[in-house]
């Protein structure tokens, strides 16, 4: 149901996204234009990118975004151009600032966080086994298995 | 250590539950709407445009125009319902001498000036978007949307979707006599 | 007279519920046979009265009763009979009925079948479970209740989203629910357990078979819900990031951890707390995305539940329920005894780097989910967190566990031998460097992600094949021998090789739909043809067709390999009169290797039509997978171990639980 109604509301008329008459001849170009319409979010729609989206705003940015990279522009600086003036909301991939900061440092935070958790339990562990048993050596494992034969596996 | 951290789990979800209480409080009823965006153009000056009048229509509208005084800009269409709704508010405002400039998204010329003719003119002058670039410069993703902009040529507020009474007395009479008397 | 009949028997089970709640919980404590012995007839009891009220439901939808006000608004007369029927959990209010009727039924099903567990234990589930039920009933009666009725009724109903009558969404929610419910089970069991203090093996097995239950179906309801997305929304995406899909992600993720976690619990009798911990929070996390999207606090304007007093309600369900049994966990989980000991190289190493890496990944998909929320709740600014985010954080976190993945499967319980289990995998690993190999030469962009991701997917589908042709004796063994351990193999083993095995095959669709997809977007008029991965697709024309309660523009798409007509594609763009609105029906052929894919678009108003044409290599694959993974899902739920009155606790001691497996 959850897909369901993020469906249902936001794409209510079912996109057709980008036009015959939008693609550049330019193949390099387009694809750059393809790249970047799915980094930039259709306002209007909630939740699906320009490169997605069939209404109109959507259709004017495509443009703009094709019309911005013929006219030599980087990718970055024509992102950057939508983004001067609807601000980070439009950007799907939210920009590393201050306020974004504990978005993109977390993942790796919580993994390392995780692994020294794991570390000192084992540690934790280790000292309470003060004898170690030294794994199987591949000929012994051979030995055993041979000993134990069909009964074990 | 070991022992204190199995509160961990309900910190952290008491936390988030606050959170969320907070969240549904403010978005409640009479709280802020979260589909409404800031304008990311406040109190930045207006963008360049020189947009052409409305085909039938003498005065079109530049970023010059907008630096002889208080105003409002008001981004309209035909085809918007809304706008229907707003415009009585609007009229009401050039009545009480607010200069009002429109920006016209994406109309037929005569559909435009029909909804002119049956509902009155508040506007002064009127630049005809046609092709919605100028509308992509002032950064607009909903129809009809307001900007308050000041007598230097810079934005000094956005209001997203009609104007009512409300807003007119609870935004922009106190916000346009706090710029003006600057 | 029906909705009535529904009310009162929702209104009745709401006491059923409460009495299975206290009364069985406060037997167990005085251990009186009797008290605890009431659990069972509530359960039953309670399952029937939801029962009665969800059939009242559906006799009215499909009676057409526009007195009543929910079928008022979510149906209409001429909408074909299953799409009445699947309207009715098309809504928010016969959707929270079918969750109860779905909550009802697993009561009922640990009522009947639970005799293998301790009395005590029962009782305390069923309990849990009654208080579970009390609380979503009470909010379905007094904030979502779907038996109002409307005076005077409106002569026609508002009818059914459109894209909502699609047999793929007829059936997505309930397998959602089934599963988004089914981790009350687990959750449950904690509780109990954690009451009772008590958590062994015996405990992990009988939790088993509902945690199982939940996955399986999640695993079936999130991949019908992207199956539909990818022919019915016309652009041929099937997964977005978007926070309500986050929203059934979520669970999934903390319920595979806990299949994972669990069988270290068996086997080891270890990782105790922890496992207690995932059962409490993947129910946590279906209730968590179960407030998301009810509450109005993702997208105000736009979702179900508009009403405050709902997100008040189940925020307040939420922090009772997840609250209170986390309150439990923090208080009793010191007691547990701490589990035997584990070295890091050995099979239970390698399911706890499972679950670090799965815990993260839902941290991050938690975290991205509810940032933009974050951020606006302290007036810090709107942002989105879309997929460029989720896929440069998520994905590399997919990249050690998939790799681990057959190396973990290889590896023995206690102490395991990496270099020796890495050896056994020398096939694997030469195969797949042919693979990236390959791919890295007939690509011409070279890229090395898509080259290094088919690469993990070979990996994965040989190594766990290997692992498999091992297990039964291959090649060493003779025939017999073979044959013999492949009948005598626990199911389990074939359940975990199967959807292990699944996950490579979605790898590998997911990588080369997203990379080899080809994509021509064109006017066409009639008689022109396009060229697309080895097809002739030639344009017939387009016309008006009439369905049910709709009408359609169909377009007609002659497709030939050579000179073969293979098949005809008839694409439609539907509008419905009644729900103003319209769909996109993307025309599919398939072979199971790629996909043609065909959308038709508006008209140039002269004979000319926009045109959408996608070759997508391998996306079968990434449902073949879902489905294979579900499959492996349900084999290992027909285990011996996992059967009714198979475990006891007094009959098995700890070590007897080892060597089943390997």
């Amino acid at each position: 149901m959850k897909t369901v109604i993020f469906l249902l509301f936001f794409l209510v008329t079912p996109a057709l996204a980008i036009q015959p008459d939008e693609i550049l001849e330019d193949k390099v170009l387009e694809e750059r234009a393809r790249v970047i319409s799915k980094e930039l979010r259709c306002l209007v729609c909630q939740n699906q990118s320009i490169d997605d989206s069939d209404a109109p705003l959507a259709k004017d940015l495509r443009v703009l975004v094709r019309e911005r990279l013929q006219a030599g522009e980087s990718d970055e600086k024509v992102i950057e151009f939508v983004a001067d003036r609807y601000g980070d909301f439009v950007l799907l991939r939210p920009p590393v600032k201050a306020s974004t900061l504990t978005l993109w440092i977390s993942p790796i935070v919580i993994l390392i966080v995780g692994v020294i958790f794991l570390l000192m339990r084992f540690r934790k562990q280790e000292k309470n086994m003060p004898v170690k048993v030294p794994p199987l050596s591949s000929e012994e494992t051979k030995k055993l298995e041979a000993a134990l034969g069909e009964d074990k596996r | 250590m070991f022992k204190r951290i199995t509160f961990l789990p309900l910190t952290i979800v008491f936390a988030v539950s606050v959170l969320f209480a907070i969240y549904l409080w403010q978005i409640g009823p009479g709280g802020k709407d979260i589909s409404t965006l800031p304008s990311a153009m406040i109190d930045k000056p207006v963008p360049e445009f020189d947009l052409a009048p409305i085909e039938g229509r003498k005065l079109g509208l530049k970023s010059g125009d907008l630096k002889s005084g208080l105003s409002l800009v008001n981004v309209w269409a035909s085809w918007c319902p809304p706008c229907r709704v707003e415009h009585p508010f609007l009229m009401e405002l050039a009545e009480k001498g607010v200069t009002i400039y429109g920006i016209n998204y994406r109309d037929k010329p005569a559909d435009a000036l029909r909804f002119l003719r049956n509902l009155g003119d508040p506007y002064k002058r009127i630049g005809a978007d046609t092709t919605g670039r100028v509308s992509i410069e002032w950064g607009i993703y909903g129809y009809p949307e307001t900007f308050l902009v000041d007598q230097t040529g810079r934005i000094r507020y956005r209001h997203v979707g009609p104007i009512s009474s409300e807003v007119i007395e609870n935004v922009f009479d106190s916000l346009m006599e706090k710029i003006s008397k600057k | 007279m029906t909705p009535e009949i529904g009310h009162y028997a929702a209104a009745l089970a709401l006491v059923f519920s409460m009495a299975q709640g206290v009364i069985p919980l406060w037997g167990a404590h005085k251990n009186n046979p009797l008290l605890m012995n009431v659990a069972v007839v509530t359960a039953r009891f309670q399952f029937i009265l939801v029962l009665l009220a969800f059939i009242c439901l559906i006799l009215s939808f499909v009676a057409s009763d526009f007195s009543v006000a929910l079928v008022a608004q979510n149906s209409h007369t001429l909408k074909p009979l299953i799409y009445k029927i699947s309207g009715v959990w098309g809504n928010h209010e016969g959707s929270m009925l079918l969750w109860i009727l779905i909550l009802a039924f697993f009561g009922l099903l640990v009522g009947e079948f639970g005799n293998n567990l301790p009395p005590s234990l029962r009782a305390r589930v069923l309990s849990i479970q009654g208080l579970i039920g009390a609380g979503f009933i009470a909010f379905l009666l007094f904030t979502s209740n779907p038996f109002i009725r409307l005076d005077p009724p409106p002569l026609q109903g508002s009818g059914l989203n459109p894209l909502l009558q699609d047999p793929g969404l007829a059936f997505h929610p309930p397998f959602l629910y089934l599963g988004y419910v089914g981790f009350s089970m687990a959750f449950s069991f904690a509780i109990a357990a954690l009451i009772e203090g008590r958590v062994d093996p015996a405990w992990a097995r009988w939790v088993r078979p509902w945690t199982l239950v939940a996955w399986t179906s999640l695993t079936i309801g999130i991949a019908l819900g992207s199956w539909w997305a990818y022919y019915e929304l016309g652009w041929g995406g099937w997964w977005f990031w978007d926070p309500v899909e986050n929203a059934s992600f979520l669970p999934w993720l903390l319920g595979t951890a806990l299949l994972h976690s669990a069988l270290v619990l068996e086997k080891r009798d270890t990782l105790k707390s922890w496992t207690i911990l995932l059962s409490i929070l993947a129910f946590g996390a279906s209730l968590l995305g179960t407030f998301l999207v009810r509450s109005g606090v993702l997208t105000s304007v736009h979702t179900f539940a508009t009403d405050p007093e709902r997100g008040v309600f189940i925020l307040l369900l939420f922090l009772i329920v997840l609250g209170g049994g986390l309150l439990l966990y923090a208080i009793r989980a010191q007691s547990l005894k701490v589990g035997g000991l584990f070295a890091p190289i050995s099979r239970e190493g390698a399911l706890i780097l499972n679950n670090l890496f799965l815990a993260t990944s839902f941290a991050v998909v938690l975290l991205g989910t509810l940032y933009p929320l974050l951020l606006d709740a302290f007036g810090a600014g709107k942002v989105s967190v879309g997929a460029p985010f989720f896929n440069a954080t998520f994905v590399p976190l997919m990249v050690p566990l998939l790799i681990a993945c057959p190396i973990g499967a290889k590896m023995a319980w206690k102490r395991g031998d990496l270099s020796g289990a890495l050896s056994r995998l020398k096939a694997a690993f030469a195969a797949s460097l042919v693979v990236i190999i390959f791919s890295m030469l007939l690509d011409e962009n070279r890229s090395l992600l898509a080259a290094g991701s088919l690469g993990i997917a070979a990996w994965l589908m040989i190594g766990i094949t290997l692992d498999f042709l091992e297990k039964i004796g291959l090649p060493k063994r003779s025939a017999g021998e073979v044959f013999r351990r492949f009948v005598n193999l626990p199911r389990s083993v074939w359940g975990a090789a199967t959807a292990h095995f699944a996950l490579g095959v979605m790898v590998a669709g997911i990588t080369v739909s997203s990379v080899w997809q080809v994509e021509r977007i064109q006017i066409m008029r009639p008689g022109d043809k396009v060229e697309i991965g080895g097809y002739t697709v030639l344009f017939e024309g387009a016309g008006q067709v009439d369905g049910p309660n709709y009408t359609a523009l169909q377009g007609s798409f002659s497709v030939f390999r050579g000179t073969d007509k293979v098949t005809v594609l008839l694409p439609e763009k539907r509008s419905y009169p009644a729900e103003n609105s319209s769909t996109t029906e993307a025309a599919i052929h398939t072979n199971l290797y790629s996909d043609l894919y065909i959308v038709l678009g508006d008209t140039d108003q002269k004979g000319g039509w926009a045109t959408r044409i996608y070759f997508n290599p391998l996306v079968p694959w990434i449902w073949v997978g879902a489905i294979l993974m579900a499959a492996g899902g349900a084999v290992s739920l027909t285990d011996r171990r996992l059967r009714v009155g198979a475990p006891r606790r007094a009959v098995h001691t700890e070590n007897s639980a080892i060597p089943q497996e390997h």
